[in-house]
């Protein structure tokens, strides 16, 4: 609303406290809310996981978002068509993606290499969306870690591989799409 | 040496060493209480180094120690430096002498070549033992305004005015709290006030439950603890009057935290839970002065289970109530608190003179009438300050909402 309105008619209705009434103003009522609050807590079951020993499962693997994989098509090849979607979609901009002439006849290109520094990678999943393909993917693979930053930037070769380790456990959208018909 | 100064010796080893020992251990017990309560494990892991041997967290504090002896001490440029380092040291040493004259028992029997019965007692029979309390205690606002101005910060002189504002304003009804089971026992002596309360089998906090109260909210925020922590108050002061400092300094206004703690729950304790009595444990009141061995480890079990018990309130009192504004501090020092144990001295002046001629009036226990006073003068008072909401500060602007509001407002 602009200045040369004009003075406002309707009223405004004010919104205050609500009322705390006789127990709330004695402290009666907050003294035995937030003991027994803090009771309830004290004795109740506990949310976090002894992680080491225990792994904390997520409630949905393929919703979750851990590292990266690159997914493989029926005859094992490397199923990205390097077209530079999740590249560009990248906020963090961490994939790296050289592309080459496709040796095979059903694409135009594929990537020669495909890095992803997993050490600028927020996990916001946005290179998942972008994809056309599928081909990348979030795991529910959470604990990464590693001596070096030049570890901590993945390959093709090791984005291939955790694909390899996790499609039983999570698999890919169009594994699932083609299950369900 | 005297054979009364090796005694004393061998006390103050003891207590020293249990204070801290306690402090450290007190430290992990609010760590874990305060994961429970948010639903998580606490630190579990520290046990038995080089092993895998856990033991609950138990070696935690001793982690924690060793830690906080390597940590670098930083002293920054801006700092007056003596005081910056005498801050900590007296903070602590005033929280240390505090427990010079309260009682972690009643009496040994005699033994190791001594007639007497033995108290336990760094200094038996002090004639002034709560002024001394008081005196000490109070030296705990020049640890934090000396430590607050010294380290030249904004947030920590922020803290340090708060606390000074604070810890002298609850200074009086704690005072007054006081004050009535002093009247009621005649003693400044907390061995006295004890025995006074033994001997009846009727603890003061029965026949005072106003001045219980007054006395405990007061020790609460003397301590300095939820919700009553404006001092610290992480959320908007960093870290409070402490902010500066690192290392062993930092460590020695912790530990004084948790000793303030650990004096508030035995003041308490001594002087409105009964001490060391318990009814059908600590001995027939026939022989409660002169105690066998088994009494004696009976009596000063009964204490420190009551002291655990008022320190694990203290720290489930941390998470269940949110954190008082300034304004409500203050309310609730000056416009509740304050009268209240004016009441309660009131009450109890009124009865230690009266109260016997009406007890044998109505042929009833002096102490169960008393009780009754005592509840009805709580359950007055209280329906008072309900009524009339003292700690309502109502700053806004007032409403009208007859008048169109134009745009200019």
């Amino acid at each position: 609303m602009t200045k040369d309105q004009g003075p406002r008619t309707k009223p405004i209705r004010w919104i205050g406290a609500p009322e705390l009434g006789m127990a709330g103003k004695s402290y009666l009522r907050l003294f035995f809310e937030g003991l027994a609050t803090t009771l309830k807590h004290l004795f109740g079951r506990k949310k976090t996981v002894e992680f080491p020993e225990e792994r904390y499962q997520t409630p949905d693997p393929i919703r979750y978002r851990g590292v990266h994989r690159l997914n493989r098509d029926e005859q094992g090849r490397v199923k990205c068509v390097a077209c530079f979607l999740c590249a560009t979609a990248c906020p963090a901009h961490c994939i790296d993606i050289v592309a080459a002439e496709s040796p095979w006849p059903d694409r135009e290109k594929y990537p020669e290499s495909f890095t992803i520094d997993e050490l600028r990678c927020i996990f916001c999943g946005m290179c998942e969306e972008a994809c056309p393909v599928d081909a990348i993917e979030l795991t529910s693979f959470f604990d990464l870690s590693g001596k070096s930053r030049e570890e901590m930037v993945f390959d093709k070769e090791k984005l291939l591989s955790v694909y390899d380790q996790t499609k039983d456990r999570e698999p890919s959208w169009s594994a699932r799409v083609k299950d369900e018909g | 040496m005297t054979p009364m100064v090796i005694e004393a010796l061998v006390k103050i080893v003891l207590v020293l060493a249990a204070l801290v020992a306690a402090a450290a251990y007190l430290v992990l017990l609010e760590r874990r209480m305060a994961a429970w309560i948010q639903d998580r494990r606490g630190p579990n892991r520290v046990g038995i180094p080089m092993t895998k041997i856990r033991l609950w967290g138990l070696g935690q504090p001793i982690a924690d120690g060793v830690k906080f002896i390597f940590k670098e001490q930083v002293t920054p440029a801006h700092v007056d430096k003596v005081l910056f380092l005498l801050a900590p040291i007296l903070i602590f040493s005033a929280a240390m002498a505090i427990f010079a004259v309260i009682p972690f028992g009643s009496v040994l029997p005699p033994a190791f070549g001594s007639e007497e019965p033995i108290p336990l007692v760094i200094a038996p029979g002090v004639d002034v033992g709560m002024i001394y309390v008081f005196a000490v205690g109070s030296l705990a606002v020049y640890g934090v305004l000396l430590g607050s101005w010294a380290s030249n910060n904004k947030y920590s002189l922020f803290g340090g005015l708060r606390s000074g504002a604070q810890l002298i304003s609850y200074e009086i009804p704690l005072g007054l709290g006081l004050l009535g089971v002093v009247l009621a026992s005649g003693s400044l002596r907390l061995d006295k006030i004890i025995l006074d309360q033994a001997e009846s089998g009727v603890w003061n906090a029965f026949t005072q439950p106003l001045g219980f109260l007054v006395f405990a909210v007061a020790a609460l925020a003397e301590a300095g603890r939820l919700p009553f922590d404006l001092p610290e108050a992480e959320q908007e002061l960093v870290g409070g009057y402490h902010t500066e400092y690192s290392g062993m300094k930092l460590m020695m206004y912790l530990v004084a935290e948790f000793l303030h703690m650990i004096a508030a729950a035995v003041l308490i304790v001594i002087l409105f839970l009964g001490g060391w009595h318990f009814w059908g444990l600590t001995g027939s009141s026939e022989d409660i002065a002169d105690a066998s061995w088994w009494t004696a480890f009976v009596r000063v079990a009964v204490l420190m289970t009551k002291v655990m018990g008022m320190i694990l309130f203290f720290m489930l009192a941390r998470w269940s109530w949110p954190r008082f504004r300034f304004d409500q501090l203050m309310n609730i020092a000056w416009k509740v608190m304050l009268p209240w144990g004016v009441v309660n001295v009131a009450v109890v002046a009124v009865w230690i003179e009266y109260g016997d001629r009406w007890a044998r009036a109505l042929d009833l226990p002096n102490k169960l009438l008393m009780a009754a006073v005592g509840a009805a003068a709580l359950g007055v008072c209280w329906l008072l300050t309900t009524l009339a909401d003292p700690t309502v500060a109502d700053n806004r602007p007032v409403r009208n909402d007859q008048r169109p509001m134009t745009n200019d407002e």
